[in-house]
């Protein structure tokens, strides 16, 4: 228990207070509804909560148990011991939002350092300090991208090979924002298409093209002709991404995007079923008072000594109420602050090894893969991590066999798209070994051939 | 300059975590894919465990010190939610599983949102919101979808006090809803008559924080709640300030329809410097429908023997998904673990505690602050940080206490009063470190009239002097670089 | 507080200058001074657009606060001072000269009457300092 209060001191402070009894202080609820019986369990002191959580814990089956070759948004990547020993510091994780810069100067620092290997690593101007995770990132894209053309482009293009989960959140954010029209990821759109069949639908009215990279389905290309044919329309193109494969690939900053979102939670955080995560969003440099979230700069104090303060705070709801674009409140620090210690300490070296090892071995299980009788991988081009392959039968079937060998296949495609019935999503990471890709390609073949 | 930033760090060949070399042959990329430069920093690993541990000596904590934040309920957040959220079963469990492989997972959800809607009194929850600001929304796309599902397509006014958080309004006006505010009488309640003037056909409802900003409980609530629901309005409860009510009185009692918790504030799970939160939502039974999908369900009845399988399910007039997978899992095993170590017994001691504290405060500060609604306070308060006959200001106040090594009580909110100083001591601390700060205060308010530059020049002794936000924000310096590619 | 005697004004602090049936638009000294520094400013409208009585076309922030600008008049809008984008230095400054927002072409004048002098308008924010 954590109220620290005797019975003698709680004796004191009422009689400061000038009541007889805590009761006395509840006076204002309406009496028909104070004190409420309450039906939970029984307390537990900390050595049986620990004990049953563990079972609870147990009880699950974790990828420290199964070889893991699930990804489609979420992924299994090693974590080095420093990024959790320093982001348990209290001084950190038991901070406020910084509003007092004078005793939030660590804080304000790491964000402003976030904001910079954000920026680096996606080839943007500026990165704000985070949103909740990718799916509310891509949707605070859309609302920005409203704003900037003040309503006036009514029109949003999103790629059917956007994860299906930002899709649905972009849907559900914007439902207010009446005669805006979604479209682009019709489920009669073939989702393997070329996406430059997007682009005819892109025209005056367009506000915000949204397209993936990699991909959904893990497909990487070259989107600077595409950026050029959006930007033709005076429309904005934002690219979701996955930060890892920034290790290798060439930077959608490069490529002409401005906006970048995209799910961090690669970057040093537990998978931890599925959150908390880490919403990256940077911009160019001319829409940087248009983005919602904070912002840490740098200025100086009285001294003239350097130091952070969040800026551009006038744009918040705190201060516009009403009038602000977006509701956001908090970012995720304590997240932000992981990925910021992941990059730090892998560095440029260590990020590009990660991002390599991802890549090779996706290409060594994919070859394989494609190999056996009966699948066959679709990607139809270049890809990262991730790859469609075709299976003989229903990945439910497939995915229950790997599970009897201790492998948590990938993700049924068949569940979004009812064009990819029987479609399989692998993700591979410098996690699987390569006896862990041959288990796979054996047990792969082994349902194949009993099918 | 306190401390380089990282890339000022940087040595070039200087290798933090390293990788092994690839064990399958490696695979061509498409020349135009690759990126040339990678402009990261190049770091030791120690160069890194120096320099985040330099800097968090820069920041004030919970685990520090006494941080009295009206309205953002800094309480202690006890180690072992932290050793229970890293639990292998908890964090590496991919949140795409096979439900069969995640039932410990989903059994704590259930629980979870089981134990919220006992202690709110609400008929159904979803754990999906990220953060109380998200779970506003998703309750005011609730409060739409209600009554576009019945036809009602009229109501486009949504009723919020003038002491109401900004993401109330925020959030209203993101769903297209005009924004119609609500004074507050002059014993810090809604008043009452002009709730009644405003509500008619086309009010979408009320959004009310009880206890309000001002740490006051609405005398009046049910039949704030009644006016509301008379004419057709649903009411939304902004569950800020739920600390305060934990076995005192349930929302779902008082006529509220929807609800959000806080759970890095009630359930103390940690701010992390500003986030990540978590904004669960509760309902009634009329809305439960509505809720975001997915919400976690009993989808095979157990028996005495074979516990029940656990599973998401889509409400069926359900508003939709409002962000990746299922919530800030790691948050809800941390308020699992807390409410475990109250449970029935213990949770109204929190309550009960925090509003203790506050009005020990209140009772102690009195005499030297103006208090402007100055009756039984709940588990927060406010001060007006102007002194008469002084010239300093609610910022001179906050700034000095720092000097006393505290940190200061949230300023200038709410709106409703005049310099205001918001102070919430929460249920964590003990007596003698509110005496400790109410001697500062009362020293502070002495030195405002006896020295009040050393307010307006404080604070002295941290690490930065005030800064200059202007310059701040009208150069923009968002970022740093590696120092060989520092542009002019 | 500067109050020319030559313009019109607003309860929303805006300035008018009236020209034969183009009105030059800005904010006040007193609006100036009580949103200290300005470091953003941004048009919401363009020039051509027609806008009606009481339109937000432009938005103002310091680190404290943000603030809309609303036309006291209807019409259409001829010229934008894009110059301000870059130089907010100007809204602190020189808040009736260089740091004028828009002019628009009148198409009811008669909307002018209903605007303070400076007189009135010094009243105005004395009630409210008061």
């Amino acid at each position: 228990m954590f109220i620290p209060h005797t019975e003698e001191e709680r004796e004191q402070m009422l009689r400061t207070i000038g009541v007889g009894k805590i009761e006395d202080l509840f006076r204002d609820v309406p009496e028909s509804v104070r004190f409420p019986d309450l039906n939970l369990p029984p307390r537990m002191t900390e050595m049986e909560i620990a004990a049953h959580l563990n079972e609870l814990s147990s009880a699950n089956e974790s990828s420290r148990d199964l070889v893991c070759f699930l990804g489609a948004g979420a992924y299994n990547h090693y974590i080095p011991a420093v990024v959790d020993a320093l982001i348990q510091r209290g001084e950190f994780l038991t901070a406020y939002t910084p509003y007092q810069p004078e005793i939030s100067q660590g804080t304000l620092q790491a964000i402003f350092e976030y904001q910079s290997l954000i920026a680096n690593l996606t080839g943007m101007d500026v990165s704000n300090a985070s949103h909740y995770d990718g799916a509310t990132a891509a949707a605070e894209a859309c609302v920005m991208a409203y704003f900037h053309f003040r309503g006036k482009r009514s029109k949003i293009v999103l790629s059917p090979a956007l994860n299906p989960q930002y899709r649905q959140t972009i849907r559900t954010y914007m439902v207010g924002y009446e005669n805006l029209q979604i479209v682009g990821d019709e489920p009669e759109r073939d989702p393997l298409a070329s996406p430059d069949q997007l682009l005819e639908l892109v025209d005056m009215q367009t506000a915000l093209v949204i397209v993936q990279y990699p991909d959904f389905f893990g497909r990487i290309q070259d989107w600077t002709q595409f950026a050029a044919r959006v930007h033709e329309a005076g429309a904005l193109l934002a690219i979701a991404i996955n930060p890892i494969a920034l290790g290798l690939l060439k930077t959608p900053g490069a490529m002409g995007a401005d906006i970048v979102v995209g799910e961090g939670q690669p970057l040093g955080i537990p998978m931890s079923f599925g959150g908390p995560y880490l919403g990256i969003f940077a911009v160019k440099k001319e829409y940087v008072r248009k983005i919602a979230g904070r912002l840490v700069g740098e200025t100086t104090d009285k001294e003239g000594r350097r130091g952070y303060v969040l800026t551009l705070t006038a744009r918040e709801q705190h201060i516009r109420r009403e009038k602000a674009t977006s509701n956001i409140c908090t970012n995720q620090g304590l997240m932000a602050l992981a990925a910021t210690i992941y990059m730090s300490a892998l560095g440029k070296r260590g990020l590009r090894q990660v991002s390599e090892l991802c890549y090779h071995k996706a290409h060594y299980a994919a070859e394989e893969i494609n190999a056996i009788d009966g699948y066959e991988v679709v990607n139809g081009g270049p890809f990262y991590h991730e790859f469609v392959v075709k299976c003989p039968l229903s990945v439910e079937e497939i995915n229950n066999h790997l599970l009897d060998h201790g492998i948590l296949g990938g993700y049924d495609l068949g569940k979004d798209y009812p064009s990819l019935k029987d479609h399989m999503l692998i993700a591979v990471t410098e996690m699987n070994s390569r006896e862990d890709i041959d288990l796979l390609v054996s047990v792969l073949q082994e349902v194949s051939e009993n099918a | 300059m306190l401390e380089p930033t990282i890339y000022e760090l940087s040595s070039p060949g200087r290798v933090g975590v390293e990788f092994p070399a690839p064990d399958v042959p490696r695979a061509p990329l498409p020349e135009e894919l690759e990126r040339q430069d990678l402009p990261l920093p190049e770091l030791s690993e120690l160069d890194v465990v120096r320099h985040f541990t330099h800097i968090s000596n820069l920041n004030y904590s919970i685990d520090f010190g006494f941080y009295p934040l009206g309205s953002c309920t800094m309480k202690y957040n006890p180690k072992v939610n932290e050793a229970a959220a890293r639990l292998p079963g908890f964090a590496h469990t991919h949140p795409l599983q096979p439900i069969e492989t995640v039932q410990g997972n989903l059994a704590l959800m259930f629980e979870l949102q089981e134990w919220l809607k006992e202690i709110s009194g609400m008929a159904a929850v979803t754990l999906q919101p990220a953060a109380g600001a998200q779970g506003e929304y998703v309750g005011v796309l609730i409060m739409r979808a209600y009554h576009v599902s019945r036809g009602d397509r009229k109501r486009t006014k949504m009723l919020i006090p003038d002491s109401a958080h900004g993401t109330n309004p925020a959030s209203s006006a993101m769903s297209g809803f005009e924004v119609v505010p609500v004074p507050t009488d002059n014993r810090g309640n809604v008043d009452l008559e002009a709730l009644k003037s405003l509500c008619d056909d086309t009010i979408v409802g009320l959004m009310l924080t009880n206890p309000n900003t001002l740490g006051l409980f609405d005398e009046n609530v049910l039949e704030v709640t009644r006016i509301v629901h008379e004419a057709g309005g649903l009411v939304y409860g902004d569950g800020a300030n739920l600390n305060a009510l934990l076995g005192i009185g349930r929302p779902g009692d008082m006529g509220f329809d929807i609800l959000h918790f806080n759970l890095h504030k009630t359930f103390s799970t940690p701010h992390g410097g500003g986030g990540p939160g978590s904004g669960p939502v509760g309902v009634a039974a009329h809305l439960a429908d509505f809720l975001p999908e997915p919400v976690v369900g009993i989808v095979e009845e157990g028996t005495e023997e074979i516990p029940p399988l656990y599973g998401f399910i889509r409400p069926i007039k359900s508003i939709g998904r409002i962000k990746s997978f299922h919530g800030h899992f790691g948050m809800a095993v941390r308020a699992y673990t807390y409410i475990s170590m109250y449970g029935r017994e213990g949770l109204r001691s929190i309550a009960e505690h925090a509003v203790l504290n506050a009005n020990y405060l209140l009772a102690r500060l009195r005499d030297h602050y103006p208090v402007p609604y100055d009756r039984i306070c709940m588990h927060e308060f406010v001060l007006e940080g102007h002194l008469p006959g002084t010239e300093v200001h609610a910022l001179d106040i906050s700034k000095r206490l720092m000097d006393y090594n505290f940190h200061p009580p949230t300023n200038y909110f709410p709106l409703v009063v005049r310099e205001a100083l918001m102070i919430e001591p929460t249920e964590t601390e003990s007596k003698q470190t509110l005496d400790a700060f109410a001697d500062a205060m009362i020293k502070i308010a002495e030195e405002a009239k006896t020295q009040p530059e050393l307010l307006r020049s404080a604070p002295h002794n941290k690490p930065v002097s005030r800064l200059d936000e202007v310059k701040a924000a009208k150069e923009l310096v968002l970022c740093c670089w590696l120092p060989e590619d520092v542009k002019a | 507080m500067n109050i020319p005697t030559n313009l019109k004004y607003t309860r929303g602090d805006e300035w008018i200058k009236v020209d034969g049936n183009i009105a030059t638009i800005g904010i006040t000294d007193y609006a100036q001074d009580q949103l200290s520094d300005i470091v953003y400013f941004e048009f919401k409208v363009d020039a051509g657009e027609s806008v009606s009585k009481n339109a937000i076309i432009a938005t103002l922030e310091s680190v404290k606060a943000a603030a809309d600008v609303s036309t006291p008049v209807s019409g259409e809008v001829t010229e934008l001072n894009e110059a301000l984008t870059e130089k907010f230095e100007s809204f602190n400054s020189d808040p009736y000269g260089e740091a004028w927002i828009l002019k628009i072409e009148m198409t009811d004048p008669s909307e002018v009457d209903e605007l303070m002098d400076a007189a009135a308008y010094e009243k105005y924010i004395e009630e409210r300092e008061g």
